[in-house]
């Protein structure tokens, strides 16, 4: 199935290169794929993923093993970040 | 004692610069900077004052931490009636200015009355003059800054003035010292135009200015609280990185961006005009718009924009001044320019970023303000033949152009000027402003982060996010992670970051710390500097104190609670994308609670119980 990885700011550099400045790419995943496998299939330190979001949905820490993804869903993950 | 316990009190009618000692039971209770400048204020001016009035006042206040090397210590306040608002108006600066204020030996400038020409304020250590400005009145920020510095022979003079929105009186003109540092929101620059004041030019050379009450406690608070900054990933990384424009794309995934005049909450071009376009190289030129951050005072955070416009571009291909390196957009600029407006051209918000800064008015309120007329147009309201020119929405040629007439008071930038609410009301569709007490939003939703939209409608100086910043919470789970829907929690949780927040801006820091400073952490640098009990109670009284005071001020003035609101459409109209969808404010679910745990009567009038316990 596929969903959409976004990595913002420093994280984009663990996307491929050639999609790097579009900080996102579609992801071909077996079926019962959690956040926190793609995550360490991308090779994004654990300690970075500081916001995870799943179409938008706030994903903490202690859930990110347990959470499948389902086809088409976007799974968008920032650095510690904040503004004002 | 970290106060240097001189007030300057300039009557400007008169032409006079009078030192006088500080109120220190004043200080005491309200530390310094905002909180010590509103008591001030409250004390010597009607609350019903005609913000242009000559009996308006003006103050200019530092913290005790400012000038000291606490970590971000350069911060200082201008307080003062707003014109935008009616209520009270208190605007935050960073940069030199500050710093060099207290150098010189002042915690305070009171500026009052209203010079029969204009002035500009010299202050060198401890003699003030004010001083003949024909020669700079009509010039720039940029340039005028240059002229006293060059007038003076010093170039490490430190000016905050106005541009011409200052002079003719843009109701969100604001103060810029540095260059591009701005005490920017609520029309703090309005007043002092009004006042005939051009400038404050400050050199402090005294070592003696003031002193630090226990220098072994403080330095070792604040090389603590520096090592926890730099460790910090937000502070140490994300800020100095990415400046607070790293927040564009966040927003916008969680539907919470307004966009479009807040018919919708998601920019489908967010993407173009964020904090990461700015470190993309140019298809045009092959530069990124980011050339470096910038730090102000004592600041290890370092978020500041400095960027370099595309010199190609078409709005300052024949404009020099505008090619160098200058103040770049920080996210509430670059929300409020491009999103708010439906435009995405980097560079051209960059531009309009750069005429906000040289002429001396807020990007929020500006940008803001252009999207309700944009709406009005969009609905027919509003004609090209009354504009000038065409005005839908995504025009980026609108934008400019509105920001170049709006600096000078021109054709219908004349009306920009006014803000939102005038301008909606003007045209009868009052509804169609998105302000709280007349201040335009700034960039969250108040249907996605249910907590802003609280904040927002209780903020003494009108819709502002830097008066209990929920957006932490609601979105950085900073320092607990709430949902952007529930309720539950949310009053008591934006009361402690509201009392909190009076706290850090009366101190002389940056509100910036609090990413990843507790009150654990700032309250032994003031306890350090300052002589007297700052115990963390302590400090949270003075920082309820400073609030019902600000709210005092708001009642005296002709406020009520029906001013604690939000626009229909954010009550009414629901988020129509994204997580967010179907969303409005539940604003009067929380209001209630969060006037009970004010220590408020259901009107929202502190109780004399309250205002017993607090000493206001």
């Amino acid at each position: 199935m596929r969903i959409t990885l976004k990595l913002f700011a420093s994280l984009s550099v663990h996307l491929p290169a050639e999609v790097r400045s579009r900080l996102r790419v579609e992801l071909d995943v077996e079926p019962g794929t959690t956040v926190a496998e793609v995550i360490q299939r991308q090779g994004i330190p654990e300690g970075q993923c500081a916001i995870v979001l799943v179409d938008g949905v706030w994903l903490a820490p202690a859930e990110r093993a347990g959470r499948v993804l389902s086809e088409g869903e976007v799974l968008a993950i920032w650095p510690p970040v904040a503004g004002g | 004692m970290a106060w240097t316990k001189n007030v300057l009190r300039v009557n400007l009618a008169a032409g006079t610069c009078m030192q006088e000692p500080l109120n220190m039971d004043w200080a005491r209770d309200y530390l310094g900077q905002r909180g010590l400048g509103t008591k001030y204020f409250l004390a010597e001016v009607d609350p019903k004052v005609d913000p242009f009035a000559p009996e308006n006042k003006l103050i200019f206040v530092t913290g005790p931490l400012t000038g000291t090397m606490a970590a971000t210590g350069g911060r200082y306040s201008v307080v003062t009636k707003g014109p935008l608002t009616g209520a009270i108006a208190c605007s935050n600066s960073g940069g030199y200015f500050g710093a060099e204020l207290k150098f010189a030996g002042w915690d305070m400038v009171i500026f009052e009355g209203t010079a029969p020409k204009p002035v500009y304020l010299l202050i060198t250590d401890g003699k003030a003059e004010l001083v003949d400005a024909a020669h700079l009145w009509g010039k720039t920020v940029w340039e005028t800054e240059e002229t006293i510095k060059k007038q003076h022979q010093d170039p490490q003079i430190r000016v905050a003035s106005i541009g011409h929105a200052g002079e003719i009186g843009v109701l969100y003109a604001g103060i810029v010292n540095d260059l591009h540092r701005a005490a920017g929101r609520s029309g703090v620059g309005a007043v002092m135009g009004s006042k005939n004041l051009k400038a404050v030019a400050v050199r402090g050379t005294r070592t003696d200015a003031y002193q630090i009450a226990n220098p072994d406690a403080f330095f070792t608070a604040v090389d603590a609280g520096k090592k926890a900054l730099a460790a910090n990933g937000v502070t140490g990384q994300g800020l100095p990185t990415y400046g607070t424009q790293v927040l564009m794309n966040v927003i916008n995934e969680l539907g919470a961006l307004p966009t479009r005049n807040h018919r919708d909450v998601q920019f489908e071009s967010a993407q173009a005009i964020s904090g990461e376009a700015m470190h993309e190289k140019r298809p045009t030129d092959g530069k990124a718009n980011l050339v470096t951050n910038g730090a102000c005072f004592g600041c290890t955070i370092a978020c500041g924009r400095i960027s370099r416009m595309d010199p190609g571009h078409f709005t300052i291909k024949d404009k020099p001044q505008y090619q160098g390196a200058s103040g770049g957009l920080e996210y509430e600029a670059a929300w409020a320019l491009g999103a708010a407006n439906g435009v995405s051209d980097l560079e051209a918000l960059t531009y309009a970023n750069f005429l906000c800064n040289e002429h001396g008015f807020d990007p929020i309120s500006f940008g803001a303000t252009v999207g309700a007329a944009m709406e009005l147009y969009d609905l027919g309201i509003l004609t090209k033949e009354e504009v000038g020119f065409e005005l839908p929405f995504g025009s980026t040629e609108a934008v400019v152009k509105l920001a170049e007439l709006t600096a000078t008071g021109e054709g219908f930038g004349k009306v920009i000027g006014l803000g939102s609410k005038r301008l909606c009301a003007k045209y009868g569709r009052p509804e169609l402003s998105m302000t709280v007490k007349g201040q335009e939003f700034p960039a969250y939703d108040g249907r996605g982060l249910q907590g802003m939209g609280l904040a927002y409608a209780t903020s003494n100086r009108g819709a502002c996010h830097l008066r209990g910043y929920m957006v932490s919470p609601e979105v950085l789970g900073i320092p607990i992670k709430m949902e952007p829907q529930a309720t539950e929690g949310k009053p008591a949780m934006l009361k402690a970051f509201q009392d909190l927040t009076a706290v850090v801006d009366s101190s002389g820091l940056c509100l910036f710390t609090t990413f990843a400073w507790g009150l654990s952490d700032i309250q032994p640098q003031i306890q350090g500097a300052c002589e007297g009990d700052w115990s963390e109670d302590r400090l949270l009284l003075v920082g309820e104190r400073i609030w019902n005071l600000e709210r005092e001020f708001n009642l005296a003035a002709g406020l009520t609670a029906k001013d604690d609101n939000l626009p229909p459409r954010l009550m009414k109209e629901p988020a129509k994308t994204g997580p967010q969808k179907g969303a409005v404010s539940k604003l009067d679910v929380m209001l209630p609670e969060y006037y009970q745990l004010r220590g408020w009567t259901p009107e929202g009038v502190p109780t004399a119980e309250t205002r017993t316990r607090l000493g206001v």
